[in-house]
C-alpha cells in the first residue's frame, strides 16, 4: 500500500516534501486536486493521482494554473474541499481568477494552493517570491519548515480557509519540496459520503451561499480586509509559530520555512545558543503582530533569515515603525543590511557567515593544510554544463534549425520557450534560441517580430513551444498570429511528454493524471482549425526536416506551424523500447584533428553518447551512454560514425 | 558498525554523480534502509534540469535524535559514494575533510561540448589526498560485463553496504530491494548488489 494513503496514524514513513504535501491534502479529505506540472511542485499531484481511486478523489492535470484554480473553486462552491498545486510562476497565471475569487469568497469547503518557489532557480526561468503576490491578492499564507510541518499545515490550511472563507496558500521552496525525511502520519479525514451540491436556493440571510459573484465591488472588498484581520487573529495563537532561546537574546533571528533548520544548525555549529534566539513564523501573512511585537521587546538586534524577497523583514519593519518610539533602539540585519541576499538559495553556511559578522566570532571548518590541497584540486575539476540527453529529439531539431537558417542565409533566429528545449540558448541547442521568457512567450514575441516588414525587417522568425506548453499558453498567441497575419513559423516540439518536470501526461498524450485513457486532443487539427498551414516532421529525418524548414521560411506569409514529432528518449527508456542501432566509430575513417571538422561530433553536436578518445586522437562511442538513436551517423563529414541495425 | 550506532552525530553522507546515473534511486534506497534501521534522516536530491547530464548530489544527514536540514555543511562530509570520479572530487572540494571516507566508481562520464576531462590518474590521486580512505569500485566495468551499464548503481549500493560505512545491514537493504523491485528484476539486481559487495571486499 502506498505511504500516501496508508491509514495508520502514528506510523513514521519517509516522505519527499512534495509527497508530504500530498498526504496533508489527503488527510484533509479533499475531493478534488488540480495542477499544472512545474518544478519544484511537480511530484505533488502524481502522489495524489496514484491513490485517487481508492481515496475517491478526482485528480487532474489541468492545462494551466488558472484553470486548475478554477477547477478547485468550482468544487468548493459545491461543498467539496479542493486542492491546487503550482510553482511560483503559476500564481501569475492564476492571478486574475484569484483576485476575483477573493471578492466572491469560496464555497463552504476550503480551497488550498500549495505553491513551490525555486530559490536558486535551478528548475525555473526566474526566482519570483510568490509570497509577495499572495499578499497582493489578500490571501493568508503559511510556510512549513519541514516535510512533517508541510503535511500538518496543509491540513490546517483547509480549516483556516473555511474559517475565513478565503483561498489559503501554503508556500514551500525547492529544498522543502525535494527533501525526503521522517514524517509521522495523521488521521485521514475521509470525505466519503459527502454529496457535492451547488446551493440553488436564494437565502436572504446568507446570500453568498448560492451566488459566487464579484460585485458590487465596494460591498465585497471591505469583507476581504475583515477576513484578513480574522486570519491574523487565528495566527496569533498558532502552534506553527514558535520560539527557541533565552528570554532576552542578544540577537533575535526571525525566520520561516526551510531556513528554520539553517538557523538552528548554524547556532549549534557556532555554539551560540546562549546568545541567539530563533522566532520561527509558520504564518507569515498576515503577520501575527502581537506575537512579533512581544519578541521585538526582548532584544536589541534582529536578523531576518528568509528565502528570496525580504518579505517578513518588510512586514516586521513596518510593524516596528508603528510601534515607535518603543522600537527606536532596535538594529535590523538581513537582506536590507546585506548580511544575507534577497536572491539565490540560502544555506546553513550562509547563516553562519551572517552570524559570525554580527556576533564577532570566527568559524573555520577545515584546517589550512587541507584547504591548500583543495585549492590544487579545484584547478583540475572541469565545469559540467547541463546537456540534452543522448538521443534527445530536441538536439535533432536544433541541428536542423541551425542548418536551415544557415542555408537560408537571411539571419533568421529562434524565439525560445520554457522546457527541456530551454537549453537551446546554449551549446546543446547550438545557441539558436535568442529569446526566452514565460511559457508561450516565444510565440507572442514572434508575433511582434513578424509584423515589422513595414519598418524594414526581413529576417525569418521561428518560435518554439513544447507539446504541453502548446496547450498551456501557446494557443492564444498562435490565433493572434493567424488573425493579424504575422510572419513567423511556430515549431511545436512534440515529444509526447512534459519531459522536464517528470513526464506528466497532457491533453495530447491520450492519458489522464491517473494513467487512465483520455481523449487525444490533436495539436495538428487545432492548428489547422485556427487557419495555420501545418507540416509534420520527424526531426530524426534530418534532410526532410531541413528541407521543410527551408521551404516554410520561403513562404513568408502568415503564421505557419511545423510539428516536430519524435518521442522523448527518456520515455522510450521508461517504456523499454529497444534501441534501434548499434553505433561504432570506424577509426580508419575518422581523421581526428586532421579532418578539419574541428571535432564536430563531440565538441559541437555534443551528444553525451559521443566521446573523444584522447589516446587515439579520434571520436568514439561511449557504450554506457549511447542509446543508439543513429543521428550522429548523419552529421559526420567523413562518414566515420557507423550505425548498424540493432539485433533483438 | 553496530546496529543502531552512528559513527558521528549527525553523520553526513553524500552520493555524487552525473544526471542520469541514478543518484535519486540510490538515495531513495539508502534513505528507506536508514528509516528501517530507526534513524531520523533528511535526504536532499537534485531534481529538474540538472538531471540532464549536470552534476547531481544527494545529501543524507543521519541522526539518532533530531531532524536536521538535508544539505551538508561545508567541509563536513563523513562519507561519499562517488558514481563518477570528477564529481567525487568536486564534492570533496566543497564538503571534504581529512576524515572523510570515499567509495568511487573510477569510470568517467565526459562533459559535453568538448569540455576537456582532466587526466584520470591525477583525479584519482587528488581524491586519495582529500580523503582518509578511498576505495575504487569499477562498477560500470562490472555492469557492462553483466550486459547493461544500468546495473552500476546496484553494484555501488552493494559496495556501500559491504563497506560498513553506514549503519545499514545487508538484510535491511535486501528487504528494501525486495519491496522496490518487481519480481522479474529482483534477481538480476541482487546479483549486481552481491557483485558490489564482492568488489568492495577486494578493493
Amino acid at each position: 500500500m502506498s505511504n500516501i494513503s496508508m491509514n495508520k496514524p502514528g506510523t513514521t514513513v519517509l516522505l519527499l516534501g512534495n509527497e508530504a504535501v500530498a498526504r496533508g491534502a489527503i488527510e484533509a479529505g479533499i475531493g478534488i486536486a488540480a495542477a499544472y506540472p512545474g518544478s519544484p511542485s511537480s511530484e505533488v499531484l502524481p502522489s495524489i493521482a496514484e491513490v485517487a481511486k481508492e481515496m475517491n478523489i478526482h485528480t487532474e492535470w489541468s492545462v494551466n494554473e488558472k484553470v486548475a484554480t478554477e477547477v478547485a473553486a468550482g468544487a468548493s462552491f459545491a461543498g467539496i474541499r479542493a486542492f491546487s498545486v503550482m510553482k511560483q510562476n503559476g500564481a501569475n497565471v492564476a492571478s486574475d481568477f484569484i483576485i476575483n475569487l477573493n471578492m466572491s469568497g469560496i464555497g463552504e469547503a476550503g480551497v488550498v494552493i500549495y505553491i513551490a518557489d525555486d530559490p536558486g532557480g535551478m528548475t525555473s526561468s526566474n526566482e519570483e517570491d510568490s509570497r509577495t503576490i499572495t499578499k497582493w491578492f489578500d490571501n493568508p499564507l503559511l510556510e512549513p519548515s519541514s516535510a512533517q510541518e508541510a503535511k500538518d499545515m496543509i491540513k490546517w490550511a483547509f480549516e483556516v480557509s473555511e474559517a475565513i472563507n478565503l483561498l489559503t496558500f501554503v508556500r514551500g521552496v525547492k529544498r522543502l519540496s525535494y527533501t525526503r525525511s521522517n514524517v509521522v502520519l495523521g488521521e485521514i479525514n475521509e470525505n466519503k459520503g459527502k454529496k457535492a451540491y451547488f446551493p440553488e436556493v436564494w437565502d436572504l440571510h446568507n446570500p453568498k451561499k448560492s451566488q459566487f459573484t464579484t460585485g458590487p465591488t465596494p460591498t465585497y472588498h471591505k469583507p476581504l480586509h475583515e477576513k484578513i484581520e480574522k486570519a491574523r487573529e487565528l495566527f496569533e495563537t498558532s502552534s506553527f509559530n514558535s520560539y527557541i532561546g533565552q528570554e532576552n537574546p542578544e540577537l533575535l533571528i526571525i525566520t520561516c520555512g526551510a531556513c528554520t533548520s539553517y538557523c538552528t544548525e548554524a547556532i549549534e555549529e557556532l555554539k551560540a545558543g546562549d546568545r541567539v534566539g530563533v522566532l520561527k513564523l509558520g504564518t507569515t501573512w498576515p503577520l501575527p503582530e502581537k506575537l512579533v511585537a512581544k519578541h521585538l521587546g526582548t532584544t536589541k538586534q534582529v536578523l531576518f533569515v528568509e528565502e528570496l524577497d525580504p518579505f517578513v523583514e518588510r512586514s516586521v519593519m513596518e510593524l516596528a515603525a508603528s510601534l515607535l518610539p518603543d522600537t527606536c533602539d532596535l538594529t535590523f540585519y538581513g537582506a536590507r543590511s546585506g548580511h544575507l541576499t534577497p536572491y539565490n538559495e540560502l544555506s546553513t553556511n550562509l547563516v553562519i557567515n551572517a552570524l559570525t559578522g554580527i556576533l564577532s566570532v570566527t568559524h573555520q571548518p577545515r584546517d589550512l593544510a587541507y584547504e591548500k590541497k583543495v585549492q590544487e584540486a579545484i584547478n583540475i575539476v572541469p565545469n559540467r554544463p547541463i546537456n540534452m540527453c543522448a538521443g534527445c529529439p530536441h538536439r535533432a531539431t536544433f541541428w536542423a534549425i541551425k542548418n536551415a537558417l544557415q542555408l537560408d542565409g537571411r539571419k533568421g533566429f529562434v524565439c525560445g520557450d520554457i522546457g527541456c528545449y530551454s537549453l537551446g540558448f546554449g551549446p546543446p541547442g547550438f545557441f539558436q534560441s535568442r529569446t526566452m521568457h514565460a511559457m508561450g512567450s516565444g510565440i507572442g514575441v514572434a508575433n511582434g517580430l513578424g509584423n515589422l516588414k513595414h519598418v524594414g525587417f526581413d529576417q525569418p522568425v521561428l518560435a518554439l513551444c513544447g507539446d504541453s506548453t502548446f496547450f498551456h499558453a501557446a494557443m492564444p498567441a498562435l490565433v493572434n498570429g493567424v488573425y493579424n497575419n504575422s510572419n513567423f513559423i511556430l515549431l511545436v516540439l512534440d515529444n509526447s511528454a512534459t519531459a522536464m518536470t517528470g513526464f506528466q501526461p497532457h491533453p495530447g498524450t491520450g492519458q489522464l493524471a491517473t494513467g487512465d485513457p483520455a481523449t487525444v486532443v490533436d495539436i495538428e487539427a487545432i492548428c489547422r482549425a485556427m487557419g495555420a498551414p501545418v507540416e509534420v516532421c520527424d526531426p530524426f529525418d534530418m534532410d526532410n526536416t531541413t528541407e521543410t524548414l527551408l521551404h516554410m521560411m520561403k513562404q513568408e506569409k502568415g503564421a505557419r506551424v511545423i510539428i516536430m514529432r519524435h518521442l522523448c528518449q527518456l520515455v522510450k527508456d521508461k517504456r523499454k523500447i529497444p534501441k534501434e542501432y548499434e553505433m561504432h566509430v570506424d577509426q580508419e575513417r575518422c581523421l581526428g584533428d586532421a579532418c578539419g571538422c574541428d571535432r564536430l561530433c563531440t565538441r559541437l553536436f555534443g551528444c553525451p553518447g559521443l566521446m573523444w578518445d584522447k589516446e587515439a586522437g579520434k571520436a568514439a562511442i561511449d557504450e554506457a551512454l549511447c542509446v543508439g538513436c543513429g543521428l550522429c551517423a548523419d552529421i559526420c563529414p567523413a562518414n566515420a560514425i557507423i550505425r548498424e541495425e540493432a539485433i533483438g | 558498525m553496530r546496529k543502531g550506532e552512528l559513527a558521528k552525530e549527525p553523520f553526513n553522507f553524500i552520493i555524487s554523480g552525473v544526471g542520469g546515473q541514478g543518484n535519486v534511486l540510490l538515495s531513495a534506497f539508502v534513505g528507506a534502509a536508514l528509516l528501517n534501521e530507526g534513524f531520523m534522516i533528511s535526504v536532499a536530491d537534485t531534481f529538474g534540469v540538472s538531471q540532464r547530464g549536470g552534476s547531481v548530489t544527494s545529501h543524507i544527514k543521519i541522526s539518532k535524535k533530531t531532524l536536521y536540514s538535508s544539505v551538508t555543511l561545508k567541509g563536513k562530509a563523513d562519507a561519499i559514494l562517488g558514481m563518477e570520479p570528477v564529481e567525487t572530487l568536486r564534492t570533496l572540494v566543497e564538503f571534504g575533510n581529512p576524515y572523510v571516507m570515499v567509495i568511487v566508481n573510477p569510470r568517467p562520464v565526459y562533459p559535453p561540448g568538448g569540455v576537456s576531462y582532466p587526466d584520470l590518474d591525477e583525479v584519482k590521486k587528488s581524491i586519495i589526498e582529500l580523503s582518509s580512505q578511498t576505495k575504487f569500485v569499477d562498477a560500470t566495468e562490472a555492469a557492462l560485463n553483466m550486459g547493461n551499464p544500468i546495473y552500476a548503481n546496484m553494484i555501488l549500493l552493494g559496495s556501500l553496504v559491504g563497506a560498513d560505512i553506514l549503519p545499514i545491514s545487508k538484510g535491511t537493504m535486501i528487504s528494501i530491494l525486495e519491496e522496490r523491485f518487481p519480481e522479474s528484476l529482483f534477481d538480476i539486481n541482487i546479483k549486481a548488489f552481491d557483485k558490489g559487495m564482492e568488489l568492495i571486499a577486494k578493493a
